[in-house]
């Protein structure tokens, strides 16, 4: 049977844990609205590349690239991002499953992997595949240039011929309470994403769109939007092979940001939760401390009633 | 005919940030191969960049930034600079990027190993010139300087 000393240690050290679980969720929402932020400011960059990279793409016979080269899958390359840090909750643990189950749902000669964040160099090391390249501490501060850096390897690797296709493994970033397990092919890069009219496509101010809707069966036999003549300062090949490694790089670059945002929000709903556990655990633990409290002070009652009552009887 | 826009939108974005977005009266831009001057109306235009000085005129006032390597689509009424890298010229740290030149050229002469490391150190050392030219600014406008790579 415990006794009050117990109890009262007990509450204190939980109400200790429960300071760091605070801390720690704050720390992740404050973490959370920086990662955000970043997840917003890659956007507009992100868009504008791939209405260009269409609108060249439309503008050249047969886009031809290394990048879009189709070959059959035998080795694959896994690209996997996982955080540097535990206590974000399921994070990494369902990231790292969803792995385990792309690798042996493809049935390949080989799978290769680069690792992004600690949790998944160490899973992996330890089940004896070694990684191609592993970065650490990408996610506290995902920055443009470690996208590059990583985006030139896979592209070395695939334009090499090492492998055949490159795939992202990782959480993307739904909202606050939802991270979504993705496995998304980077590489060769779809030519539907490329050969896709641009979205949206500028038109030429000279002619309003409702002039455009005057000849809709022009329109409708040319099967796309009207294309703008544009003048090309290099040709419109090597302006191609410019944006195509962009894009990865700009693909590579999201995907970060999205984990990290993803680690982060995670984070701070398991904390937020480990904080509330806390606070039902030292209410319970309270009532039990009282309880006992009582029934000390209750027996000593009755112990000075029954000793005083043999004492005058 | 067409009439000629008055203002370019001008948007200079880099992948991690959106640097700026003005409706200005004229553009200049570091061309891979040159520079552009694009007034409103301009045919629409896609070029490669170099590391240079973009500036641009907003009411009779001239500002400019640095932009590093990217492409620059054109449009009569529209200008969109994708740029690698990007500052405002009020941004950049002077003596910071003195130093980085310093360094840069300080590196060339041993980085003859392969040459993609000497590509490496030139461009390094034509970003940081840009940089520090677009910070000193001393009289000397972005025009008179060439574009490097």
């Amino acid at each position: 049977m415990p006794t009050l000393l117990d109890y009262r240690r007990r509450i204190r050290s939980v109400k200790s844990t429960q300071q760091i679980t605070r801390a720690m969720k704050f720390v992740a929402a404050a973490k959370l609205r920086r990662a955000q932020e970043g997840v917003f400011a890659a956007r507009p960059y992100a868009k504008e590349i791939l209405r260009v990279l269409r609108s060249a793409a439309a503008r050249m016979e047969a886009p031809a690239n290394p990048l879009l080269e189709r070959r059959e899958e035998k080795k694959i390359l896994v690209l996997l991002v996982t955080g540097d840090r535990s206590l974000a909750g399921a994070f990494n643990t369902n990231v790292l499953r969803h792995a385990t189950e792309f690798i042996r749902a493809h049935h390949v000669e080989k799978i290769e992997m680069i690792t992004v964040g600690r949790k998944g160099r160490d899973y992996f090391k330890k089940r004896g595949v070694n990684p191609l390249a592993e970065y650490i501490d990408v996610s506290a501060s995902v920055n443009i240039e470690k996208a590059r850096e990583i985006a030139k390897r896979v592209a070395d690797l695939y334009i090499s011929g090492e492998v055949d296709a490159v795939y992202a493994v990782y959480n993307e970033f739904k909202n606050v309470m939802v991270q979504n397990l993705r496995a998304a092919k980077l590489l060769p890069i779809d030519p539907a994403v490329v050969k896709q009219s641009p979205e949206g496509e500028a038109q030429l101010t000279d002619e309003p769109a409702d002039q455009a809707k005057d000849l809709p069966t022009e329109a409708a036999a040319e099967g796309k939007t009207r294309l703008i003549d544009y003048i090309y300062e290099q040709p419109v090949e090597q302006i191609f092979a410019g944006l195509l490694p962009r894009y990865l790089e700009s693909e590579i670059f999201r995907v970060l940001l999205e984990s990290a945002a993803a680690e982060h929000a995670a984070r701070m709903t398991a904390m937020d939760s480990a904080t509330r556990n806390a606070s039902d655990l030292i209410r319970k633990l309270t009532l039990q401390m009282n309880k006992i409290r009582q029934a000390a002070i209750t027996t000593e009652i009755i112990e000075i009633v029954s000793g005083a009552s043999s004492a005058t009887s | 005919m067409a009439t000629i826009p008055e203002k370019i939108e001008l948007q200079v974005v880099t992948p991690a940030k959106h640097i700026l977005s003005e409706d200005v009266q004229s553009v200049e831009l570091p061309g891979k191969d040159g520079y552009l001057g694009i007034l409103p109306g301009h045919a629409p235009l896609l070029t490669e960049l170099g590391a240079g000085i973009l500036t641009f005129s907003k009411g009779g006032e001239t500002r400019s930034m640095v932009v590093i390597d990217g492409f620059a689509e054109v449009l009569p009424n529209r200008v969109i600079v994708l740029a690698d890298e990007s500052e405002k010229v009020e941004d950049i740290d002077a003596s910071k990027a003195r130093a980085e030149l310093e360094k840069a050229q300080h590196e060339l002469p041993g980085a003859g190993a392969s040459e993609e490391d000497w590509e490496r150190a030139n461009a390094a050392i034509a970003r940081a010139t840009v940089r520090v030219q677009a910070a000193e600014k001393t009289g000397s406008p972005a025009r008179e300087l060439q574009p490097t790579r």
